[in-house]
């Protein structure tokens, strides 16, 4: 569907209009005006949908996708935690095969949907939880310190000057939605998160009847159920939001008990309302399986539960949206922040370790099994770990290249320094996936807040900027958010459009931000170098 | 301007107010002799300075209440010294450059009446004040000086003159916790006064009443129920203070005889019908002012009044018949009984047992420079060395424009009333919370979090990690919780609240609290960059969603 007919069937007119853009007054700018209209404009257009299934705690990978044709190495690593051989889901003829709890996700895989990635990793894996969930969530390499998120710099790169000016006509749903947990790293920008989120369903609930949480009857309560109310009154995104639920009145069966499926029911919900939120991220917790993971049956226990949960969540999505008719708009990817060690320890458990498969799921994408059954040695050792087959951000290139449909040179160029050359291309979708790409051409009006030409560029590039006048700073800030420069630092005594020349020579190829500081507002721009 | 044309010239739409709730407070002015813990002398420090510093309550859990109080009623740290030339002079052509003084120097003792310098030097009091503001001592000097200003009500951008401004509240400092009717004595004859309400156009001839009006119903009688005072007694008080002007090239009122009603002035029987006599020569306005301030004061209302004021200002802004009875009668009487002492009536009223009702806990509405200034000070943000006046007074500056974008504009209160949140009915301290305030009041504490604000290279930034690190046990992510909400929420969060939060944040979703309280210790053991990171990225997050969340707008 093209994005004009998309905006036209999905949102009603009137919903379109808040009363506010992000505090600014809609007389200080209009949504209306060209110059908002031109800065809103997503730079490819798309309405693809990515949802990132978190799991935190760190998934035991190998109780998740057995491996069959190494059974034996397999069991002999894990005597006490193992599943039986003959109660392994298998994945076709590939020789691998899911716990026997996950039937969703089997189902799913049989039916065409469903592709497990086999050993996803990086380079020098970390085994603190902090720091491997923050590395899965900016994207960097282990001993590099990254302070935006992949997905941030993603959205960053196609709404250049969020949160300025939106929502507007445009762009007038959130460019990210986190359910069940307060903004992550993962859309953190160079300087904004990129996300609206929404803590855990009952605030979706609450948003949408318009309730708070009960207050006492004191004059203390009075005020804070004030503030609450102006809150979510002006909630930028609540008016869409709301329109956009109360567009679904009919969605298929989740599992009730499945705090996972509550999230995914939400996303779907919000889907099909009409929202183009491009990335929604969910997360589920309790993988931390260092002890008691199974009972003494071992298909059975705690991360027998927990697995269930993920497959009976992701399947309940899917065939919610294949009943909703989005089926063909949306992905899942599940992810965690490593796998667990190959042999398993004496409590029944299994401590942290490193790569680990992941599941990608939606009518779009190949079914299968991509990478082999890792090598797990006859005898385990305690320090035995999976090796990494495939980068994780190889598969979210991949993604923000055919799903998303950037040029290659552009995701490239979102990675931190030393990252994008090693990255494959993988075959996650099925044949025949377009993009409709139309990159709207542009607009004069844009130059009016902060710009560059050329970009891409070489070597330098120029950027334009307007100013209120009074203190005004531009700082040029590189992937891993530390700023390598103040490129202008001065007082003007009018308002005006000024240029100033960036020098890039010699600096490694990739992104870099442009950020304008200007009293109390603050703009970042990006700019491309290439070779 | 006159004030009527004003308050229809830009009256506001009426926002809805919020629904009533339940407030049967019977608590009067006995001294308070509860608990006094944490919670108690944050409430106590957030009424009465900006912000309740970690370093600052715990000073005072060594004192009692009453020392407490007294302390902060006394002040002994030096006035601050007065603005700087921090911009560069105009030098539009025609204009008069202050080549006098030199940037770095003071320029408040400097004549210079053009246009464009003073304009620049109204904008550097505004930074100067900010500046001052961050600063603060710790006593209630500033918070005070914010209501005297407030409660004076010039617009700084109306009367045109930084010297002027700055002379006014300069009295308005020297007098603060003085005796109220000298200050009004002061303020009468004061060049900015007379300029914005337009005493220096008072002539016998033709009396203009704005002054006098302002007098009574603004500055000390109010329209209470029992101020009864006659539209005769406006224009008798206005000939009692005709004949006062400004002198433009010393920057000083002067009494001019020749200008000055003689007549005997004759007022109703809410004044005992009393007559002021009128005088003549150098000596007439000072004696005929004293005679009318000493008749305005002998009232029972002008004490009320104040009190009210005080009370909407610092207390709570609703009051019902029983706090009328049990609260504002008394500290009206205690006020009156001291000769109108500031002091005595703020020591009565923070003392007592109605101010730390639980009930007048946690229920008030920060304003702009509670929350700017507050945040600032409570996050113990690090400015430049006082030295580098031109990067602070370019930090000071976005902070102040950070109040103006909020509502509030030091100095420059939408009309004579004031900061409509201290007079308005019925919203009062809602009127600071709309759809575009809070919006900008997140934005503000996002930025700090996050980016901070970079001028001269020099960044002023919260540091999230130092911050937690004057905490007991930061090391356990519950304690750290706990205690870093004793500070900036006044209205705790639940137990269930509190662990989702701590669990998505600082956890990371992880089941267990020793994921953080290892990567604490790593960050102590070894404070790398890496692990500082760490920590920090979560410690932003946690700081970013507290100061979101409504409790926050909250002291």
């Amino acid at each position: 569907m093209k994005r004009k007919e998309f905006l036209q069937k999905s949102i009603p007119a009137a919903t379109l209009l808040p009363a506010l853009i992000n505090g600014y007054s809609v007389r200080a700018m209009g949504a209306e005006s060209p110059l908002v209209q031109a800065l809103m404009r997503g730079t490819t257009d798309t309405d693809h949908v990515l949802v990132l299934i978190q799991l935190s705690g760190g998934n035991d990978g190998l109780n998740m996708v057995i491996p069959i044709s190494t059974y034996s190495n397999y069991y002999n690593a894990r005597t006490n935690i193992a599943i039986p051989q003959n109660r392994i889901l298998p994945l076709g003829s590939s020789g691998t095969g899911l716990h026997p709890s996950m039937t969703g996700l089997h189902t799913l895989h049989n039916n065409g949907m469903m592709k497990a990635i086999q050993a996803v990793g990086y380079p020098q894996p970390n085994f603190s939880h902090f720091r491997a969930t923050d590395i899965w969530m900016t994207a960097s390499n282990s001993n590099q310190e990254v302070f935006s998120g992949w997905a941030g710099r993603y959205l960053n790169y196609e709404y250049p000057n969020f949160p300025i000016g939106y929502p507007n006509t445009n762009a007038p749903d959130p460019l990210a939605i986190q359910i069940g947990s307060t903004t992550t790293l993962t859309t953190q920008g160079p300087a904004v998160n990129m996300a609206m989120s929404i803590t855990n369903p009952t605030s979706f609930y609450n948003l949408l009847n318009g309730t708070t949480d009960p207050v006492p009857d004191t004059p203390a309560g009075k005020e804070l159920k004030f503030v609450r109310l102006v809150s979510q009154q002006t909630q930028k995104y609540s008016t869409v939001i709301r329109a956009a639920a109360n567009a679904v009145t009919q969605q298929g069966t989740y599992p009730t008990n499945n705090s996972l499926a509550d999230q995914l029911k939400i996303v779907a919900r919000l889907v099909k309302g009409g929202l183009k939120t491009r990335v929604y991220m969910v997360s589920f917790g309790g993988f931390d399986t260092h002890s008691v993971q199974t009972n003494a049956d071992t298909t059975t226990g705690a991360h027998a539960l927990l697995l269930q949960r993920v497959s009976d969540a992701c399947k309940a999505f899917q065939d919610d949206l294949q009943f909703l008719g989005v089926q063909d708009r949306v992905i899942g990817m599940t992810y965690s922040e490593f796998g667990r060690r190959i042999k398993s320890n004496s409590s029944v458990g299994t401590d942290h370790g490193a790569a680990a498969p992941l599941f990608l799921f939606g009518s779009k994408i190949a079914a299968g099994v991509l990478g082999n059954n890792p090598d797990i040695p006859a005898n385990a050792s305690v320090n035995d770990n999976v090796p990494m087959q495939y980068d994780f951000r190889s598969i979210y290139s991949t993604i923000l290249e055919k799903w998303f449909c950037l040029d290659k040179t552009v995701v490239d160029g979102l990675y931190p320094p030393g990252i994008n050359s090693q990255l494959q291309s993988l075959p996650l979708f099925k044949s025949g996936l377009t993009c409709n790409v139309t990159t709207p051409p542009p607009d004069p009006a844009f130059d009016a807040i902060i710009t560059n030409y050329p970009n891409p560029f070489t070597n330098s590039t120029t950027i334009k900027f307007h100013t209120e006048g009074g203190h005004t700073l531009i700082q040029i800030i590189d992937t891993l958010g530390r700023v390598i420069k103040t490129l202008l630092e001065r007082d003007y005594t009018t308002a005006g459009t000024f240029t100033v020349p960036f020098d890039a020579e010699g600096l490694p190829t990739g992104v870099y931000y442009a950020r304008l500081q200007n009293g109390v507002t603050q703009k970042v721009r990006p700019m491309l170098k290439v070779r | 301007m006159d004030r009527r044309d004003f308050l229809t010239a830009k009256r506001r739409k009426k926002p809805v107010a919020s629904s009533q709730a339940s407030r049967i407070i019977t608590s009067g002015i006995n001294p308070y002799s509860g608990p006094w813990t944490e919670n108690e002398i944050v409430h106590l420090l957030k009424r009465t300075m900006f912000g309740a510093k970690k370093a600052d309550v715990d000073y005072f859990k060594t004192k009692t209440v009453s020392q407490t109080v007294n302390e902060l009623l006394n002040p002994t740290a030096p006035q601050p010294s007065p603005p700087l030339k921090e911009y560069v002079t105009a030098t539009t052509v025609g204009a008069v450059p202050d080549t006098n003084i030199l940037q770095g120097t003071t320029w408040v003792n400097d004549i210079n009446n053009d246009g464009t310098v003073q304009s620049q030097r109204i904008a550097s009091y505004k930074k100067w004040w900010t500046g001052v503001l961050i600063n603060q001592d710790r006593s209630i000097r500033e918070k005070l000086q914010m209501f005297w200003v407030n409660h004076f009500g010039n617009e700084a951008g109306d009367v045109g003159n930084g010297n002027w401004t700055y002379k006014q509240h300069d009295l308005i400092r020297q007098n603060g916790l003085g005796n109220f009717k000298q200050m009004v004595d002061a303020i009468t004859k004061d060049i900015s006064m007379l300029r914005y309400l337009n005493g220096y156009l008072n002539v016998a001839s033709a009396p203009d009443e704005n002054y006098g009006r302002e007098l009574m119903e603004l500055l000390t009688l109010g329209k209470g129920p029992g101020s009864q005072y006659t539209e005769n007694d406006v224009k008798e008080a206005a000939k009692v203070l005709t004949g006062w002007q400004i002198n433009g090239t010393t920057y000083t009122s002067v009494f001019t005889s020749g200008r000055h009603s003689t007549v005997n002035k004759t007022f109703s029987s809410f004044f005992n019908n009393t007559v002021i006599v009128g005088r003549t020569g150098a000596t007439a306005g000072q004696l005929e002012l004293t005679d009318l301030l000493n008749m305005i004061f002998a009232t029972q209302e002008v004490a009320k009044f104040i009190v009210r004021k005080f009370y909407r200002f610092f207390v709570y802004y609703t009051i019902d018949a029983t706090t009328e009875t049990n609260v504002i009668g008394p500290l009206a009487d205690i006020f009156r009984t001291n000769n109108y002492d500031i002091r005595s009536v703020l020591s009565a009223m923070f003392k007592s047992e109605h101010f730390f009702d639980v009930l007048n806990q946690n229920c008030y509405i920060k304003n702009p420079a509670d929350h700017i200034i507050g945040s600032i000070r409570e996050m113990n943000a690090v400015f430049p060395a006082q030295t580098d006046w031109d990067t602070n007074y370019g930090m000071w500056n976005f902070f102040y424009a950070y109040m103006v974008n909020t509502g509030q504009n030091l100095n420059d209160p939408p009309n004579v009333s004031g900061m409509p949140a201290y007079y308005q009915e019925p919203l009062f301290h809602e009127i600071w919370i709309n759809s575009d305030s809070l919006p900008k009041r997140n934005q503000f504490t996002d930025l700090m979090v996050n980016t901070g604000y970079t001028r001269n290279n020099q960044k002023v930034q919260f540091n999230l990690v130092a911050y937690v690190q004057q905490f007991s046990n930061p090391g356990n992510p519950n304690d750290l919780i706990d205690d870093a909400l004793k500070f900036i929420f006044r209205n705790q969060l639940s137990y269930e609240s509190k662990k989702t939060i701590k669990t998505q944040i600082l956890l990371s979703n992880q089941q267990w609290d020793y994921y953080w309280t290892n990567a604490w210790m790593a960050y102590l053991s070894s404070p790398t960059t890496a692990n500082f990171n760490i920590i920090n990225n979560r410690l932003k997050s946690l700081f970013q969603y507290f100061f979101n969340l409504a409790e926050y707008q909250l002291s």
